[in-house]
Order: C-alpha cells, then structure tokens, then sequence
C-alpha cells in the first residue's frame, strides 16, 4: 500500500503512472538507435534517469528506492563503465584498442555498425545509474531519519544507535 | 620508438613516485611531470593540438595543485641565488621554446581550411563503421579515447558524490561490512 503522505498528490501520482513507462521506453529507443538516428547513450541514459527522478518525486523515495536502490544504482554504474572499457579491450581480439572488430553489416539496420551499439548500451546504463545515483545522494542522503514518512518506533529504535556510531 | 618507450619508462616512474612520495609537494610535481610527458608524447605521435591543449591544462592544475599545498606565501626569496636553479629553469625554458616551436609548425598555417580530417570521416565514415549517425561514427570510433576519458571522468565524479554526501562515512573496527552504499535503515 502507498501511505497517503508520500510523493505528490493523487493527479501527479495519475499522470505519472501513465507516463513513467513511455519516458523509459523513449529513452531505451535513443540508447539502442544511436547508431542509426540521432541520441546514442549520453542522452538515452539522461531520459531513463529522468523517468526514475520522476517516479521518486511523484510516489516518493520509498516505492522508487524499492525499485531502484542507490546499491543497484551504484553497481550498475560500475557494471556500465566496465562494460564500455571491456568492449574496448576487446579490440584486441583483431589487433588494436577500440578495434571495431565485429562485422559492420549493412547500414540503416538494427544490428549493424559492429560495436558501436554495445558501447552505446554500456554508457546508457552508465549514465542513468549514475545521474539517478546522484540525485539519491544529494537529496536523500543524510537526511532519511530528519523528515517524517517513517514509522515512530523505527526511528526511536535507530537514532541512538547512529548517534553512538558517529561519537565513537 | 625509443623516445616513445623513454618516456613512457619516465611516465611510470614518475607515477611510481607520486604514489610513493611522503611529501605532497613532490607527489603534485612528479604527477605535473607525467603530464608534460604525456604531452610530449602527443607531440611525437603527430597531435599538435593535444599536447598544446596538454600543456596548457597541465600548468594551470600545477599551479592551483601547488598553490594548494604550501602553506606559506613567499617561500622561495632568499639572501643568497641559486645558481643550480636558475640555470634549471633556463634549461627548461629553452626545452620548452624548442618543442613549442615543433608544435606550432605542426599545425596548419592559419587561413587554410581545417577540412582535412573530417572530409575523410564524411566520405568513409559509413563505409568504415557501418553507423549512419556520423556523430555516433566519430564519438565511439574514431575519437573513441575521448569518449573513455569522459566516461571516466563521469565515474570518478559520482564516485566522489557518493562517498563525500553519504552519512556513514567509513567502517569502525570489527563492524560488519555492509551491502548498503548511502542510506542507513532498511527500505
């Protein structure tokens, strides 16, 4: 169940479950047509981050944590970043670093241009995780146990035990 | 090549030593004498515009790294001069009008038309790559070093957001290493 508290109000809460699916198909669509139309995975991972900040401004951090945590988020980031520099050592595979070494194929095809496509879907998940990892981390850290949309007790039963682990 | 594998010997060690150095004053000068290595590199490989662009970064981080290190202001006036030094900074200086007289002959005489390169990724890019988007052609292909560095950069900046913003800052002694990165409690 949603706590009636969290997020916006029930017309954003709407409007946003109709649309939250759209902007990440969108941004899908750009990260893996880079190579064919304009966008590639700078922008396309932008509009996928953007669909998960709306999801955590308008139903709130909880529902938007559980589905994508600042832990997934920063592993995705690692994983992104790996995944490019891995398609780049792969060029050695042929002879050199960043060696296109897959076949070209025909243009205008959706699995043409031979790696292009795998970095562009490396830097997308790159760049989404993090620009949604830091927006978590400028907006959320360090500030979960100040504001409310958490139960009594589980603060009462948590904040000492920060407190006594900051002091020692 | 062997000017290449001598400087890329001088690149390590100077690396080696701004890890290694106790004092963070040598630890900045080694790093800023990788940099000038990195950017007579380029000069050699036949990339004018990079190593000046090099050089250029490489003195400004130098000086705000360095700038940020001693504390004092002043420290270098003294009674007596510095004979070592001042021919030091002669040597140098004469080393770099040297390679900055290489560099600028290298570039194309001002006026005349830049299209050299980019006419030939216009006319091969598709054929080359296979990627209709030619911007997509040159950012992850051609140019695709530029692309690493800035993915990198990207990396090491939300590195630092998340380990400078979260809350707990590092593990005390004997505390169990936990899965969660920035937000205390459970979600």
């Amino acid at each position: 169940m949603i706590p009636e508290q969290e997020g916006m109000t029930l017309i954003v809460k709407t409007i946003g479950r109709l649309v939250i699916n759209f902007i990440l198909l969108f941004g899908i669509y750009i990260i893996l047509y880079g190579h064919i139309t304009p966008g590639g995975g700078f922008p396309g991972g932008v509009i996928v981050a953007t669909g998960y900040i709306l999801l955590m401004l308008s139903f709130g951090r909880r529902i938007a944590l559980r589905k994508f945590g600042d832990m997934t988020a920063s592993l995705l980031d690692n994983f992104g970043a790996l995944a490019f520099l891995i398609v780049a050592l792969l060029g050695f595979v042929g002879g050199y670093f960043f060696l296109n070494f897959i076949s070209q194929g025909t243009p205008f095809q959706l699995f043409s241009a031979g790696t292009l496509p795998l970095s562009n879907i490396a830097i997308g998940l790159k760049v989404s995780a993090s620009l949604y990892g830091v927006f978590v981390a400028l907006a959320i850290f360090g500030k979960v146990l100040v504001g409310g949309g958490r139960a009594q007790g589980e603060a009462a039963s948590e904040e000492p035990s920060d407190q006594k682990e900051q002091q020692g | 090549m062997l000017i290449m594998i001598f400087l890329l010997i001088f690149m390590n060690l100077g690396a080696i030593i701004a890890i290694e150095a106790k004092s963070l004053l040598s630890a900045v000068i080694s790093i800023g004498a990788v940099g000038f290595g990195v950017s007579i590199m380029f000069l050699f490989l036949g990339a004018p515009d990079l190593a000046i662009t090099q050089v250029v970064v490489e003195i400004l981080i130098l000086i705000i790294l360095i700038r940020g290190t001693i504390r004092l202001d002043n420290t270098a006036i003294e009674k007596y001069r510095d004979t070592f030094a001042m021919v030091a900074s002669l040597i140098f200086f004469g080393l770099f009008l040297t390679f900055a007289y290489v560099a600028f002959k290298a570039l194309p005489e001002f006026g005349h038309p830049l299209m050299r390169v980019s006419r030939e990724y216009l006319q091969h890019g598709v054929e080359k790559t296979g990627a209709t988007n030619i911007v997509m052609s040159v950012v992850l292909d051609y140019r695709a070093y530029d692309t690493l560095g800035e993915a990198t950069v990207l990396f090491t900046s939300i590195v630092g957001a998340f380990v400078v913003l979260r809350r707990q800052g590092r593990k005390k002694v004997g505390q169990k290493d936990t899965t969660k990165v920035g937000i205390p409690g459970d979600f």
